[in-house]
């Protein structure tokens, strides 16, 4: 009779397991289904398109008008790596100088006061920063530099103070991820603390880094409501970096609200071609973080 | 003749006390070694001979050390000659992530060698001093993370080697390393120290007893009792000294 109860009560349990299993596999599935529902869906409406008017004239063609049934994304391809770029030129020198000052060259104090700050900057509604660019830099640049001030080059200075929190945290944390015996063995040799950034801890942290700059570069080429704002739009190969510039993220959000048929489907289609960007872009950060891992 | 000699040195973490007035000297071309239970503060004094405490915040020092006749502590002292006449070998073999090459002539080139004649023969030279060179001559551009913990080791006193140090400090330089292993190191140390002096930390007292001529015993941040290794051992002078030894205490 004992032996009775108990064998119920473990098979009670084992039960209860299978099904606590079985509802985090649901779980979990359904948040990958999302992804899965979401890439049909943007494939299934955009890619037809592309092969009735031509890979070839969809991406190099240079002009984008709509209404003519005329859909060049080309403009839009430069347009979104010319801002990408720009903002990495910006945000990455930026970006690991902090690192390394915050990890190597100040107090604890210091770090615990910084570090946070820093990470609210990735808090921060882009449309804050979109308005800030709009009111403060776009003048600036328009008045020192000339051309209508919405640019390149603002669209890349905002945009490289937007990933600033992205490449300064994860370098913080990669750098300080070195074994702190790395750094005591530099120091006792006699080498400087810069020497010891420069020839030890920056290449052992040197995948952490380059995630993190993978994963600002991925932020910069996603990013619509601050370049919408500050770009300036228009649908053409930008001759210098003051020129105005579109986005593929900023055809969509720019367009969509009124597009219907064709044109409809065109945005979608740049939203394929989006989608190929950052997958490729994420698995080339998914695979360097990931060889840190196997190399302790 | 002292190499190193020590005045009243007290070491402060925050407001904890660490050493308490220490005084001593390390004769050239002698290994000493410095025993203790954990927490006792030898290798904080170890540190202190060449400054790796000022990688620690607050922290404060008083007392003297001078170092072929001149105050480490004095303001203004090159840190940079310092820790290059003063090396050191870790508990744990810490090679950086670097090539076995890029290891060994690290300490050259943060000294500002650049000439590659110069770098490989000084490289041949260091490797042979630790009995590296023939197991590792075809293996120059690999991982020093790929090497066995001994060879990592001994990679590691080849580094200081290389920059031509006057002083080795050890910090339990066998912890992490198997009896083999460490047999082998304690002869290595018996032929560095014809070139130099050598400061060991140990927590194994047959070490101590075998490779050092004269051997401290810290307790509590106080260094107890100093003198020849064999009068520690077998006729020590202070009944602290002789509980620890003896196994009654630590």
């Amino acid at each position: 009779m004992a032996m009775k109860t108990k064998k119920r009560g473990k098979n009670r349990l084992e039960r209860n397991d299978r099904l606590v299993r079985l509802a985090l596999l649901v779980i979990a599935f359904s948040a990958v289904s999302v992804l899965l529902v979401i890439t049909v869906f943007i494939v299934q409406q955009g890619t037809p398109i592309m092969f009735k008017y031509g890979l070839k004239s969809f991406l190099a063609g240079g002009n984008w008008y709509p209404s003519e049934k005329v859909f060049g994304l080309w403009p839009m391809i430069v347009g979104s790596l010319f801002v990408t770029a720009g903002a990495l030129v910006i945000g990455v020198p930026f970006g690991l100088a902090c690192a390394i000052v915050l990890t190597e060259f100040s107090s604890k104090n210091v770090r615990r006061v910084i570090k946070p700050i820093v990470e609210l900057l990735a808090g921060i509604p882009s449309v804050v920063y979109g308005f800030m660019g709009v009111i403060i830099l776009v003048p600036f640049i328009r008045q020192t530099f000339g051309g209508p001030g919405l640019s390149v080059l603002a669209a890349s200075i905002v945009l490289g103070i937007m990933i600033l929190p992205t490449i300064i945290s994860i370098s913080v944390d990669s750098l300080q991820a070195v074994p702190p015996s790395y750094r005591e063995g530099s120091i006792a040799l006699g080498a400087t603390r810069w020497q010891t950034v420069k020839m030890v801890l920056f290449p052992a942290a040197r995948s952490g880094i380059i995630a993190s700059i993978i994963l600002g570069m991925g932020r910069a080429i996603g990013e619509t409501m601050a370049t919408i704002m500050i770009a300036g739009n228009a649908a053409e190969i930008p001759r210098s970096l003051l020129a105005p510039v579109r986005t593929l993220t900023s055809n969509i959000a720019l367009e969509m609200s009124y597009a219907t048929g064709e044109h409809r489907e065109a945005l979608f289609a740049t939203g394929v071609i989006l989608f190929i960007i950052i997958m490729v872009l994420n698995t080339v950060a998914n695979a360097t973080s990931s060889r840190r891992r196997r190399q302790p | 003749m002292a190499i190193i000699e020590v005045r009243d040195l007290n070491f402060y973490y925050g407001k904890f006390q660490a050493l308490k007035g220490i005084s001593l000297d390390f004769a050239v071309n002698k290994i000493t070694a410095l025993i203790g239970p954990s927490g006792c503060g030898k290798t904080t004094f170890l540190r202190s001979l060449n400054r790796m405490t000022d990688l620690i915040e607050d922290v404060r020092v008083t007392g003297t050390v001078l170092i072929d006749g001149e105050d480490i502590y004095r303001p203004g002292t090159d840190l940079l000659a310092l820790r290059k006449k003063v090396g050191m070998v870790f508990q744990r073999p810490n090679p950086f992530p670097l090539s076995v090459f890029d290891n060994v002539v690290y300490g050259l080139r943060v000294h500002g060698v650049r000439d590659g004649k110069v770098l490989e023969e000084k490289l041949m030279r260091s490797l042979e001093a630790v009995h590296l060179w023939d197991e590792l001559k075809d293996r120059l551009d690999d991982d020093a993370l790929k090497l066995s913990g001994e060879q990592q080791q001994r990679l590691c006193i080849a580094r200081l080697v290389a920059v031509e140090p006057e002083i080795l400090l050890m910090d339990e330089p066998c912890s992490a390393l198997d009896l083999a292993a460490t047999a082998n190191i304690e002869d290595l140390m018996a032929e560095l120290k014809k070139r130099y002096t050598i400061v060991i930390v140990t927590h194994n007292m047959q070490q101590a007893a075998r490779v050092s001529d004269v051997t401290g015993y810290f307790l509590l941040g106080e260094l107890v009792e100093i003198g020849e290794t064999r009068q520690i051992f077998t006729n020590p002078q202070d009944a602290r000294t002789e509980d620890y030894i003896t196994g009654r205490f630590g």
